[in-house]
């Protein structure tokens, strides 16, 4: 369409035509993403997975034979060639490695495919052939430790061979470099390290850190997902089952009418509902604060602000569990309601689904709305102000000023802001576990493994029912299973949206 | 005409005003209420029936008994829990601080193999909700062997700070890079930029950063009580005073509970508003680039 013929639309048109491109354009990022995979995958075909292979190749065939012994003994030709730090570092992998996955590695990795099939026993009672009871254990396989071990042995060997591909490509070169009569140095090595090898300096620790405490728990958790697994202290074995946690799910298995299914996409649904609805709410409130707080002739503006940011500062435990005391049966806002007429009798206002989620929103904005009016009110000053100017000469109103101007600058600028906004919405286990704790409740036969689920629950807060909460009835098996589900629907959200933001694409932009 | 044109106009101007103050005064209202609420039921007398009304706004008869429980009461040693809590915080704050701008630097200003890809990675391992890890999580600790103690917590806060990166590096991606070039061009390294251009120019946010670790650990239940509830070696006088206050509204009186929420308020409140200046600065500065 060309632009005289949008021009000629009347408001309505043009409201439906915006709308429709903004569908189109939304599935047209959806469909080039996928398009593009093909050629992805070429790439990383071509580039990262048969270039190391020409890598190897090419050290065997043209380098000396302290390289090839690289192909054995890691960092042999460093060593050998005054770069005896990076040397001894390559070598120290391999030996300590070696010495774990023979010692530990092996005995794991063997019982992997059963997770284990010997139970502990104890001696509590008389042992016929000894006559003996001692109170003792005799202590049999342990499926977790199995599992977690095998895990961290597959990392630790992944970094082995991505350690013996380094130490021969860095021999190659340096073998390039001397036949050239470029020697090295021993001290190069720590040069290296504060210049052009500083981002392995410094992100050394943060990532041994992130791998080990979320990486590693992450990676695991979803393969528990496909064991029947239930997190309980006494299940010391359990097995590999599948997909059967998923069939279970989906094959709606529960009590009366609603199935488990049933449950499980009415809290998906509010899920995504409350997200929405939360995210943008914060956001547009925020934006309107700031912008009365920011109206020129307004006095006081410090202290408005300062007003606010007391939720900010306020431990947000406190003052969620101090609005879920105000709110409960005989509480201080209940009373309120139901002197405003809003509720018959003074019980929990979360026993009525409707009335539970607006509260809930409520309070999120509550909670949330200083944070966007902070973010917004530094936005809102930059903001050139001869645009206004401008606009103001040409006779615009301040709405028309808002809508043309403000908004989309803002728009343009917090995308990613409000994607992350999104997902912790989605996640957000604070405001609801400390809120309603899902009420009013599905009702759901506890001993069915699902936790106790509620119309207000998030997927987020109903994993943890059925994790944390459930006691014997525990079932971290389920409770993985829905996080990877939670995991894929976010990821589907993200990738539409993270893919297409301007401020992500232009990173360097502003520097 | 046109004075009066003028006239109304500023009428206009001014009843606008007006109208824009009513609206603040009444957004203040309703935010600052609960707080009023809180201090005022910190000081009513749970302990004698009738003394006390949860529904009411304030106390039927007023007392500090809330606050004097707090201290004295050996079932609930608060002010243990409110020690443990400061000095996992300070220790969390400084380590967390460190390697978060470690990590921003690395992630703004180096260029390397992978570099997008850890920042993909990190994106993805933030949707994947974080405690049910846990679990992994509390092995892990006993396998190092630092079970048994509310200070493995340091650990498990600190381990997770790479994932916290994007505050900062968006604030370090706003500093013109012609200043990381006139320090090479002088002969300096990576680490001479990091140094003597970024970390000087980047004080609003290394602030922060700090106070947002620094107050964390105060809010912080789930974790908190997962490790006290797994180990026997941790005590009432162990926990930190989000697990402790959580157990105070399980067994005692609402009195109590508000008089630990101001304490707990009390420090961090203060520490913002003392900073907020820089607050306010990080959070505009690097939550979004603009």
């Amino acid at each position: 369409m060309t632009k005289l013929q949008y021009l000629s639309l009347t408001k309505g048109e043009r409201a439906l035509v915006n709308l429709g491109d903004f569908f189109k354009n939304f599935g047209k990022g959806f469909v080039n993403f996928f398009k593009s995979i093909p050629n992805k995958l070429l790439k990383f075909w071509n580039h990262t997975l048969t270039a190391p292979f020409k890598t190897l190749a090419r050290a065997w065939s043209k380098g000396s034979w302290l390289v090839r012994g690289n192909f054995l003994v890691f960092g042999l030709y460093q060593i050998t060639h005054r770069e005896i730090a990076r040397g001894i570092l390559f070598l120290l992998y391999e030996v300590v490695f070696i010495w774990f996955f023979i010692k530990t590695g092996i005995p794991y990795l063997a019982k992997l495919g059963t997770l284990g099939t010997l139970s502990t026993t104890s001696h509590y009672m008389i042992d016929p052939s000894t006559g003996v009871a001692d109170g003792t254990f005799t202590a049999g396989d342990n499926s977790f430790s199995i599992l977690l071990y095998s895990l961290v042995t597959i990392f630790l060997l992944g970094l082995f061979v991505v350690l013996w591909y380094l130490s021969i490509r860095d021999a190659k070169s340096l073998h390039d470099n001397i036949c050239v009569g470029r020697l090295s140095k021993n001290t190069q090595f720590f040069k290296d390290l504060v210049d052009s090898k500083y981002h392995t300096l410094l992100l050394a620790v943060p990532l041994v850190g992130l791998v080990a405490f979320t990486v590693i728990p992450v990676v695991f958790m979803m393969i528990v997902g496909f064991t029947n697994y239930d997190g309980g202290y006494r299940q010391t074995l359990f097995d590999w089952v599948g997909f059967d946690n998923y069939k279970l799910l989906f094959s709606g298995v529960g009590s009366g009418g609603g199935g488990v299914v049933t449950i499980f996409f009415k809290i998906l649904a509010w899920t995504l509902l409350w997200a929405l609805i939360a995210t943008f709410t914060n956001y547009f409130l925020g934006m309107v604060i700031a912008l009365l707080i920011n109206k020129k002739g307004i006095k006081l503006k410090k202290l408005w602000r300062t007003i606010l940011i007391f939720t900010i500062a306020v431990p947000q435990f406190v003052s969620l569990m101090l609005i879920n005391r105000m709110l409960s049966a005989n509480g201080f806002l209940t009373n309120l309601f139901v002197q405003a007429g809003w509720i018959k009798s003074q019980i929990s206002p979360f026993q009525n689904v409707t009335l539970a989620r607006v509260i809930i929103i409520v309070i999120n904005m509550w909670v949330g709305v200083p944070y966007t009016m902070l973010i917004s009110s530094g936005i809102l000053m930059n903001i050139p102000e001869d645009l206004y100017e401008s606009a103001r000469i040409d006779g615009a109103s301040s709405f028309k000023m808002y809508t043309a101007i403000t908004l989309p600058y803002m728009l343009f600028i917090t995308g990613p802001y409000l994607l992350s906004q999104f997902v912790g919405n989605i996640n957000n286990f604070n405001i609801i576990y400390l809120l309603s704790k899902g009420a009013p409740s599905f009702n759901l036969n506890p001993n069915l493994g699902y936790g106790d689920p509620g119309e207000t629950d998030l997927l987020i807060t109903w994993i943890y029912k059925m994790s944390m909460e459930s006691g014997s009835q525990s079932n971290y098996a389920m409770a993985s299973t829905l996080g990877v589900l939670v995991f894929l629907v976010i990821a589907f959200f993200s990738l539409i949206f993270y893919g297409r933001s301007n401020a992500v694409k232009n990173e360097g932009d502003f520097s | 005409m046109a004075e009066k044109h003028f006239a109304s106009k500023r009428f206009a101007e001014k009843s606008n005003r007006v109208l824009v103050y009513v609206i603040l005064t009444v957004v203040s209202v309703i935010w600052i209420f609960p707080f009023f609420y809180l201090i005022l039921q910190s000081f009513a007398n749970y302990a004698v029936a009738g003394g006390a009304d949860s529904s009411k706004l304030f106390p039927i008869q007023w007392t500090g008994d809330n606050y004097v429980a707090l201290f004295t009461s050996t079932t609930r040693p608060f002010f243990r829990w409110w020690i443990n809590t400061f000095l996992i915080a300070f220790a969390t704050s400084a380590l967390q601080t460190v390697l978060v701008l470690m990590t921003s630097y690395a992630l703004s200003r180096l260029r390397f193999t992978g570099r997008q890809g850890l920042m993909k990675l990190m994106l993805i391992l933030g949707m994947f909700p974080g405690f049910l890890g846990m679990l992994v999580n509390y092995y892990i600790l006993q396998l190092l062997g630092l079970n048994g103690s509310m200070f493995s917590l340091i650990v498990v806060y600190v381990a997770s700070s790479a994932m916290s990166y994007y505050i900062a590096k968006g604030f370090f991606d706003t500093v013109s890079r012609s200043l990381d070039e006139a320090v090479m061009i002088d002969g300096g390294s990576k680490n001479t930029v990091f140094w003597r251009i970024i970390l000087p120019l980047s004080k609003p946010i290394i602030i922060y950063t700090i106070l947002i670790s620094f107050t964390a650990p105060w809010g912080d239940f789930m974790f908190g009580n997962f490790i006290a509830s797994a180990s026997q070696n941790i005590t009432a006088a162990d926990y930190t005073v989000a697990v402790g206050l959580y157990k105070i509204t399980e067994q005692a009186e609402f009195g109590v509970f508000c008089a630990g929420a101001v304490m707990v308020s009390i420090p961090i409140t203060v520490l913002f508003f003392w900073l907020q200046r820089y607050y306010v600065e990080g959070i505009a500065g690097g939550a979004v680039k603009g």
